[in-house]
């Protein structure tokens, strides 16, 4: 820190104690900044539903305040800050943009908890969380195994980030395990959302012979197209239930819900610190949607005995001997992914052919 | 009947009074839709206009009015010159974007090096490249005729493209977990663009702000380029014989104009904003465009239209934050108070005579 | 490794529709001389209405009735604002973007989650609202060049003060323009909620209407141009897709940048025709953007 941005901090430190609290009476206000609209039925959706979760949890002792559609960068900034100044003791920024933003307004307001999604930075007050998506993309990967005709599957990737790629190599593992001779095509779709391109990449994916479609995009445009082809699909970030029981035989589910309404409690009575953690199927944060009667019994069955193993901590779905898409050895025989490895994965694991995007 | 007759000039009063009602107008367009919403009107109207400049948290707020107003009257400035002239420059977006990567690339290539030369550096090529990404729609209408304002727009999609590829490509950050955007410049200070004030908002964009404000009303209203400015947007053939060449006026005000928003991208990237990242672009050279016909095109009017098109911004966040008012309404309130501007300023341009 | 053509087409044909509806609209507006640029915010009016209406009524030929009106109605404030209080086209089509995005969010939040009611296949397994788009390229063109009312359109265009003059409409034909325009955009809209994406999400038009606005230049302001825009924007994403899915190592950024500087070229290469004296193409509409008021 130099001297410039030093002042800058004491200044703000000032202007902010200088301000009564407006807070009414004795509720912890928990404040929410979005990245997108409440109303995208994926990613923030799951968010605001954790939001009421939490309300209902609480009722009384808690008040909850949002702002939707925050641009990443200076308006997070700004948005944070107002949440801080206006009493709010707890706050969740809820997308990886605005890991900056918020290690900067949390410098200036050490009394104000942080709670950052999906980030790597942390502080005395800065907590981060983050889903362990590929756990639940195991899962996926071995109904889409055992359910592709063709041996052929599909997944939209929105932005080749660690995450999605953690999701891809995770679902065609697990296929594969269940399927020798299955295929996996990826189509990167540069869109979180973007339903028109979303239908163009699952209908790129079905002309190209495939007939399961694994999606890491967050429209409902995907399983629009399986339905005209007759493919399957599974539900991203939230059921997608309207299209249950088919073109949609299960789903992956961003219930962050379990871990707000704990984090709120530790804030009411008193004991929450700062942590980094990555929570998965085992901790009810992600979660599997109804596995539909498109699916035959026997291979719910295993999806859910996979699921199993995987809640109870007995299998990781990144287990040895695996290699590297170009060969190189990766992990030895039993050996198990670091976290750290996972959290920069920038490589496809053998046997995809398709290409990493440079 | 009535008709519409223009004026020589518009009276002061008019010029006053038009913006007033048109707020006026939409403060009860806008109670009405929140009535509607189930929202106390009251409330929802003081907390959009009153407290981001006089409400409880407002000594924080008034100063980013001005973070978030800098990069509009920057930008508006520029287009005003060409606007005048008839020269549509709509492409400000993309010669934002373009500045940004352009002094971010400076930066990038200093790193992790401190010397004091490299601020200076990127003010350069933040303004060349925003420059050079306006010269193109210049050059091809002066060679070729194309037309101005659909090559400008045309270049903010390339735009878009190029930030998106720096960001998952040449300009992603090595440290960044192989996440898309650059290094933050706010963490490297040689190339850092920080408050130069504590708490004011105010960094080097907004002075460039006021410098272009001073520039633009000494050009228009003090300078032989003024006039040609003004002869050529109000009578093409007539500016011709004063002497006018047409061919340099469009090279300049695209190029001006081009400069104006690459320097205002410039200051975003290495202060509020900090990186380049797939979204840069936010579309401050859009609204700079609405900020620049609210104005009138004149530096006063840019100034006002700034900060009030940067007041419905923050006061609609802390409309979401107090009231819980859905980012949505919002937003629909600011689509009506713009129509409500653009509309009531025909009351200065014209008269209204009953027809005969 | 092969890429079978006809699929690609078959692919491009739907991805092409939304924004080929939408441009075939704009190229009318711009042929009277009108810039609208809030086709965007048009296109969002229609896939909200048209999706709400489908889904009440179970009847997507409804949906898109529903859509062409919404559509219609929210270009009547940019008549409204632009042609009788003469506002600045560029800022109004802007303000109307804004205004369609905030009210679509506003009021789409009860059909969240719900689906549409199926679209019919058509023949060849192409829906209607394909064949329809197919057919209004012939149509719009046919009208323009070959009709009386086009010709007059065009005249509006090229010269408000002397179309004025002869006694034309000028501001008539306008407003009618900006209306079939605003109908074309809404239903381009509801293509993507009703037969897309069959769902309601805020701003799932995702950009369509910038990208129908570059085609409606590319094509030079000629309906048939418009049908080789909207084939060669969806088809480079088609395409590009399509090579992924091939698994083809793909510049996707690069590629995606290319029709909008193949507009710009094609753009140059009209104009530059058109400047050097040889007769050809059309270049933009003379009296695009700029306000008409008659004095008289």
């Amino acid at each position: 820190m130099n001297r410039r941005t030093l002042l800058g901090s004491a200044a703000a430190l000032v202007a902010a104690s200088a301000l009564p609290a407006f807070a009414q009476g004795d509720k912890l206000k928990v404040g929410f900044i979005y990245v997108g609209p409440v109303g995208d039925g994926g990613w923030t959706y799951q968010h605001d539903l954790a939001r009421q979760a939490v309300e209902k949890e609480y009722g009384d002792r808690v008040e909850t305040t949002f702002i939707e559609s925050v641009p990443e960068g200076a308006d997070a900034e700004r948005a944070i800050t107002q949440l801080a100044l206006s009493g709010h003791k707890l706050i969740f920024t809820t997308s990886f943009g605005f890991m900056d933003a918020t290690i900067n307004v949390a410098k200036k307001f050490p009394d104000v908890k942080f709670e950052h999604a999906t980030g790597y930075k942390t502080a005395e007050n800065v907590a981060t969380y983050d889903a362990r998506f590929y756990e639940g993309r195991a899962v996926m990967g071995t109904i889409a195994g055992r359910m592709t005709k063709s041996n052929k599957i599909g997944y939209i990737g929105s932005f080749p980030i660690p995450e999605v790629v953690q999701g891809i190599n995770s679902s065609y593992l697990h296929a594969k395990k269940v399927n020798p001779d299955v295929e996996m095509k990826v189509v990167w779709a540069y869109s979180w959302f973007d339903p028109a391109k979303e239908a163009d990449a699952a209908a790129a994916l079905i002309a190209e012979g495939v007939d399961v479609i694994l999606q890491h995009t967050d429209s409902t445009a995907p399983l629009a197209k399986a339905q005209e082809a007759g493919a399957i699909g599974f539900g991203q970030a939230s059921d997608m239930a309207a299209f249950k029981p088919t073109p949609r035989v299960s789903s992956i589910i961003d219930n962050w819900a379990p871990y707000y309404v704990k984090r709120v409690g530790e804030v009411l009575d008193g004991t929450w610190t700062s942590h980094s953690v990555w929570l998965g199927i085992g901790d009810g944060e992600v979660e599997i949607g109804e596995i539909t009667e498109a699916v035959p019994p026997e291979v719910k069955e295993e999806a859910l005995a996979l699921k199993a193993r995987i809640a109870s901590g007995e299998y990781h779905p990144f287990t040895g001997p695996l290699n590297k898409q170009d060969g190189t050895s990766w992990l030895a025989e039993g050996e198990k992914a670091s976290d750290e490895d996972l959290r920069g994965m920038n490589f496809y694991v053998e046997g995809i052919t398709a290409p990493m995007p440079k | 009947m009535f008709r519409l007759e223009p004026r020589a000039s518009a009276p002061l009063l008019w010029q006053v009074a038009t913006p007033v009602l048109a707020v006026l107008a939409t403060m009860i367009g806008g109670g009405a839709l929140f009535a509607a919403m189930g929202f106390d009107p009251l409330a929802a109207i003081r907390t959009i206009f009153w407290d981001p400049l006089f409400g409880p948290a407002a000594a924080y707020s008034r100063p980013q009015l001005l973070v978030k107003a800098g990069p509009l009257i920057l930008i508006a400035c520029g287009l005003a010159l060409g606007f005048r002239a008839g020269i549509w420059n709509i492409g400000a977006e993309g010669q934002y974007i373009i500045g940004a990567i352009c002094g971010t690339a400076v930066a990038l290539a200093a790193y992790p090096l401190d010397a004091f030369w490299i601020f200076p550096a990127m003010i350069l090529a933040g303004a060349l490249g925003g420059w050079a990404w306006g010269m193109v729609p210049a050059l091809l209408r002066n060679w070729f005729g194309a037309s101005e304002i659909l090559v400008s727009l045309m270049l903010v999609y390339v735009a878009q493209k190029v930030a998106a590829w720096m960001a998952f490509g040449p300009m992603k950050n090595p440290k960044g977990f192989n996440f898309p955007g650059s290094r933050n410049l706010q963490q490297y200070d040689a190339a850092a663009n920080p408050e130069l004030i504590a708490g004011s908002g105010l960094h080097w964009g907004g002075v460039a702000a006021v410098l272009a404000l001073a520039a633009t009303w000494f050009v228009m209203s003090r300078h032989v380029l003024g006039f040609h400015i003004r002869t050529a947007g109000a009578a093409p053939r007539a500016a011709r014989f004063a002497g006018v060449r047409p061919e340099r006026l469009v090279a300049l005000c695209l190029g001006v104009s081009g400069a104006l928003a690459g320097l205002a991208g410039l200051f975003e990237v290495a202060g509020p904003a900090g990186q380049i990242t797939e979204s840069f672009g936010s579309g401050y050279g859009f609204t700079a465009i609405i900020v620049a016909f609210l104005g009138r095109l004149h530096p006063l009017g840019i100034l006002l239209a700034g900060l009030l098109m940067a007041l419905t911004y923050i006061g609609g966040e802390l409309a979401q934050m107090m009231l819980n008012l859905p980012a949505a309404t919002v937003q629909v309130f600011q689509g009506m108070l713009l129509f409500f501007l653009l509309g009531f300023d025909i009351l200065t341009r014209y008269r209204i005579r009953r027809r005969a | 490794m092969m890429i079978d053509p006809l699929s690609v087409f078959i692919l491009l044909l739907g991805a092409a529709t939304p924004i080929l509806f939408a441009a075939l609209g704009e190229l009318v507006v711009e042929r009277a001389g009108v810039l609208n640029l809030g086709v965007e915010g048009m296109m969002i009016g229609g896939a909200l209405a048209g999706f709400s209406a489908a889904h009440a009524s179970g009847s997507p030929a409804l949906g898109f009735l529903a859509a062409a009106v919404a559509g219609a109605a929210l270009s009547m404030i940019f008549a409204v604002l632009t042609q009788f209080l003469l506002s600045n086209q560029v800022a109004t089509g802007l303000a109307l973007t804004l205004f369609g995005l905030g009210l679509t969010a506003m009021f789409g939040k009860p059909y969240e989650g719900v689906k549409a009611p199926p679209m019919p296949a058509g023949p060849l397994q192409l829906n209607l609202m394909i064949w329809l788009g197919l057919a209004l390229v012939p149509a719009v063109w046919w009208f323009l060049m070959r009709s009386r009312p086009g010709l007059i359109l065009r005249a509006v265009g090229e010269n408000h003060d002397a179309a004025h003059a002869l006694g034309y409409p000028v501001r008539a034909l306008r407003i009618a323009a900006i209306g079939f325009g605003g109908a074309l955009a809404g239903m381009g809209g509801a293509y993507i909620s009703i037969a897309t994406v069959l769902q309601w999400t805020e701003g799932m038009t995702a950009g369509a209407g910038w990208i129908a606005l570059a085609i409606v230049v590319f094509a030079q302001w000629n309906p048939w141009g418009v049908l080789a825009g909207a084939w060669l924007f969806g088809g480079v994403t088609v395409l590009q897709l399509r090579l992924q899915a091939a698994g083809v190592a793909v510049p996707v950024q690069l590629l995606s940048m290319a029709p909008y500087l193949a507009t710009i070229l094609v753009l140059v290469l009209i104009s530059a025709r058109q400047k050097f004296g040889r007769s050809g193409g059309a270049a933009a509409p003379g009296s695009l953007g700029r306000p008409f008021h008659a004095l008289r």
